[in-house]
């Protein structure tokens, strides 16, 4: 008796296992790359793993299609490789020897990804679904672009120094201007004073007179 | 016997060194001078060392056999170098003019030279500063997270990244298409680019806020821009020496491949290298050194700046290639995961058991009981060498192979700003030494008026030169300035520096020389000296000069170009200049040359002209001298 209802109870889920297989048209691929993702705190995979795996997909199932009851016998998986990849297929809640389709699975995967990849403290790249492309994220472009914003710096403080050399320039040969005309008046009697004395001192070596020696000599 | 041509008139062109003197003691003439000597000697060094030192010296060092390139390149630093550079500082401290007056004063038929070295000078101060415009934009670009050359960009719809990036590189990717927009050929122009347009402009305003006043304000901006890359050089020597694979790179660069020395190409290469980096010809260093006292040890500062340039040559190649160790260790190491992570796929092998030290003895066994699922897989193979070895020189260097590996480096926007900076001011303090070469002899050519002030003169050619800069600042820029880059900065040089040393020794006499020195520096120079001014430098530069020109001219004249649409596409395609070309190399690389001859022709006729109808005025106080000289001879 008590074989008949082991028995019984076994046929559901081996008739649904036959429905997975490798290269199953509704199935998915999935392959963990768990020591690449945690290092040295990488966690063993075991039976309780797969149990998690089985029930977070079933959420994933359940959040897409709000309303039907998606359970853990729902997710079959087979075909269990040391690499830690394994395929799986989902049955319909009402009706165990159907499965549900491809496109399905896969947007269901595709909304809740965030959420499995967190389950297992994996990424988009070391929790592969083979064929379900994880969805980029969209660019953040900030308005204004940086560059411009230190450009604007670095020309405001170029042009501001610019304008500062020019104007201090400008200032210089108005004071140089004035000390002159103050002091023409004093020169110019120091001038003849230089003449009456004769060449008593060397004055100024004028180079502009250099050149002409040269024709001076004819 | 000393072979001395002979220049009339000499003396009266030339102030005696009684003049001199008196010049220095009494403080006078309107020449600028220096505030103090380390001002002097930071701007030569500033000039020296620039961007060659960085991206050029490692290249050649790898390529030419690694630590054995070191001996031709040191030879030739002595013999070729350190004579010229003295040469230059001399002649430049004893005439006291810019690098026209001087030829001209040395002899009016040598003004070409003058004029050349200004063409030159004009010529790549035009697309260097382009060259700075592009290191702002990046350095603009590098204060952000992440870096922009770290990742491509989504395209327009967001399915997926831009195809052209996908199939190069997220750095190939901006600097080809964000920051040149290049066209696929120099014909198409590709309009202005606005983004560099304004980098453009900032350059030029960098440049003309530190030679508004001339050497005034010059002085004081080397302090900073010709110390500030030592230090970056030091921290990422720091920062490079303890990341992974540095070492791989620096024991590449120094192993020493002996069999190079062999090679006629190395030592052409190690000249060429040693005459560019030195900065020689170009007229900036004998303006510098003319604003010296007349005393100053003109000697002295020669070795110590061939040695800091030397120095710094081999530094800067040490620090770039702890990066660049880096780099090729981590594109080795991403090459095996990626084959390992394959092979336990396909296999379904658990992680770990396959490591890098067992890849080997896996894959052989794996190819022995899987022959056909191997052959399917299609691993690429993986060899350190073979990443060390993709030497990349100049613009490839700085903006494609660094920039990568500093997005690997945590931190990466610290080490983008400090690696731009350091550029920068490597290039500008080369700038200054460009511009002196150009502004100098205008201004002895009376292109300004005299009444003009200097900050008007800097102003304006500045101005002009930011103008005709536009060129390189469309989409063909690159293009046009690697044509400026291999033609308008090469022979020419080589010609002037040739012709330098030929007037100075045999024009202006090299007794004459000597004195001078002994008079500025208390000693005459000894034989060393002597042997390379008279018959060893102008030996060398003559064949460095006949190797280049036939190596050049024997080449094909062929660009490599960004095409997206091409076959061999991210590799650069070669493609042949169009015929017009022609032209403008000749103009680049002929006139600067044939100035030198062309001008002492044209000067030669003009001074005959001119002593034709003086003569019959005079014709007769000419015959009552000569007949007075035969009276008392």
């Amino acid at each position: 008796m008590l074989e008949k209802i082991l028995v019984l109870l076994c046929l559901p889920s081996a008739l649904a296992q036959h429905l997975c297989t490798p290269g199953a048209s509704d199935g998915y691929k999935v392959r963990l790359s768990i020591k690449t993702a945690l290092g040295d705190q990488a966690y063993v995979w075991n039976e309780n793993e797969m149990f998690l795996f089985r029930a977070t997909l079933a959420f994933a199932m359940r959040t897409h299609f709000n309303g039907q009851m998606y359970n853990v016998s729902n997710i079959v998986v087979c075909d269990e490789t040391p690499r830690v990849s394994f395929w799986f297929v989902v049955t319909s809640p009402l009706d165990t020897s159907t499965l549900v389709d491809r496109k399905d699975v896969e947007e269901a995967v595709r909304k809740s990804r965030n959420r499995i990849n967190s389950a297992f403290l994996l990424t988009d790249k070391t929790l592969e679904f083979i064929g379900i492309a994880p969805t980029l994220a969209a660019p953040v472009y900030p308005d204004p672009p940086p560059w411009l914003i230190v450009f604007g710096v670095v020309m405001g403080a170029v042009g501001a120094g610019i304008i500062i050399l020019l104007v201090t320039s400008v200032l210089q040969k108005k004071r140089k201007k004035n000390e002159k005309s103050e002091g023409e008046d004093d020169e110019e009697d120091t001038r003849v004073k230089t003449v009456e004395n004769g060449t008593a001192s060397d004055g100024v070596y004028n180079m502009s007179f250099s050149d002409d020696e040269r024709f001076t000599k004819m | 016997m000393k072979l001395q041509l002979p220049n009339p008139g000499l003396e009266d062109r030339i102030l005696s060194h009684q003049q001199l003197d008196k010049l220095e003691k009494d403080e006078a003439g309107d020449r600028p001078k220096w505030d103090n000597k380390t001002q002097y000697m930071l701007t030569c060094v500033g000039f020296c060392v620039g961007l060659g030192n960085v991206w050029r010296f490692p290249y050649l060092c790898q390529s030419h056999g690694g630590g054995a390139f070191m001996i031709p390149f040191l030879i030739l630093l002595v013999l070729e170098g350190i004579p010229l550079l003295h040469l230059e500082f001399a002649i430049g401290q004893r005439l006291r003019r810019g690098s026209l007056g001087v030829w001209a004063t040395i002899h009016p038929y040598l003004t070409g030279i003058g004029i050349a070295s200004m063409c030159v000078s004009l010529t790549i101060s035009l697309y260097y500063n382009t060259i700075m415009a592009w290191i702002l934009w990046y350095f603009f670009n590098s204060f952000q997270e992440p870096l922009p050359w770290s990742q491509c960009p989504m395209n327009a719809n967001l399915t997926g990244i831009v195809s052209e990036c996908e199939r190069s590189s997220p750095v190939d990717y901006f600097w080809y298409r964000e920051t040149l927009n290049t066209t696929p050929a120099i014909e198409e122009d590709g309009g202005l680019q606005w983004w560099i347009l304004l980098c453009h402009i900032c350059a030029w305003s960098v440049l003309y806020i530190c030679i508004i006043r001339g050497i005034e304000t010059t002085g004081k901006a080397v302090y900073v821009t010709s110390t500030l890359p030592y230090v970056v050089l030091t921290i990422f020597l720091i920062r490079g020496l303890t990341l992974k694979g540095s070492l791989n790179g620096v024991k590449f660069l120094f192993t020493p491949d002996l069999t190079e020395l062999a090679k006629p190409s190395t030592w052409l290469d190690a000249g060429a290298q040693v005459f560019y980096s030195f900065s020689l010809a170009f007229g900036g260093l004998i303006s510098f050194s003319s604003y010296n006292s007349v005393h100053n040890n003109c000697e002295q500062d020669a070795v110590i700046i061939s040695i800091i340039n030397g120095i710094t040559s081999v530094y800067a190649a040490t620090v770039i290639y702890t990066i660049i160790g880096f780099r090729a260790t981590e594109r080795f190491d991403n090459c095996l995961s990626g084959n390992i992570l394959a092979l336990l796929n396909v296999f379904e092998l658990p992680e770990g058991n396959i490591t890098d030290s067992n890849y080997n003895q896996v894959v052989q066994r794996l190819n022995a009981t899987h022959p056909e699922v191997f052959q399917q897989l299609d691993l690429k193979s993986c060899n350190l060498n073979t990443f060390l070895s993709e030497g990349v020189e100049g613009t490839g260097l700085a903006f494609i192979v660094f920039t990568e590996a500093i997005t690997k480096m945590p931190l990466s926007p610290l080490w983008a700003v400090l690696f731009f900076i350091m550029l920068f001011c490597l290039g500008l303090s080369s700038m200054f030494g460009n511009i002196e070469g150009v502004l100098v002899p205008l201004q002895d050519l009376n292109v300004f008026p005299k009444t003009w002030p200097k900050e008007v003169v800097t102003g304006v050619t500045c101005m002009l030169c930011c103008l005709v800069g536009l060129i390189f600042i469309q989409g063909s820029g690159s293009y046009w300035l690697s044509l400026f880059d291999t033609y308008g900065g090469s022979i020419p040089l080589l010609v002037v520096a040739f012709c330098e040393m030929i007037s100075v020794v045999y024009i202006y006499g090299i007794d004459r020389f000597n004195d001078d020195i002994k008079f500025m520096i208390g000693h005459k120079p000894n034989f060393f000296w002597q042997a390379s001014w008279r018959v060893i430098s102008p030996l060398i530069m003559f064949i460095i000069l006949v190797f280049y020109f036939v190596t050049k001219v024997s080449e094909k004249i062929v660009y490599k170009a960004w095409n997206p649409e091409s076959n061999t596409f991210p590799t650069l395609e070669e493609k042949p200049y169009p015929g017009w070309i022609y032209a403008i190399i000749f103009i680049l690389a002929g006139i600067p040359s044939l100035a030198v001859p062309l001008v002492c022709v044209w000067k030669c006729l003009k001074s005959k002209k001119r002593d034709k109808p003086h003569l019959d005025n005079i014709s007769d106080q000419i015959q009552m001298n000569n007949e007075s000289k035969k009276s008392t001879a």
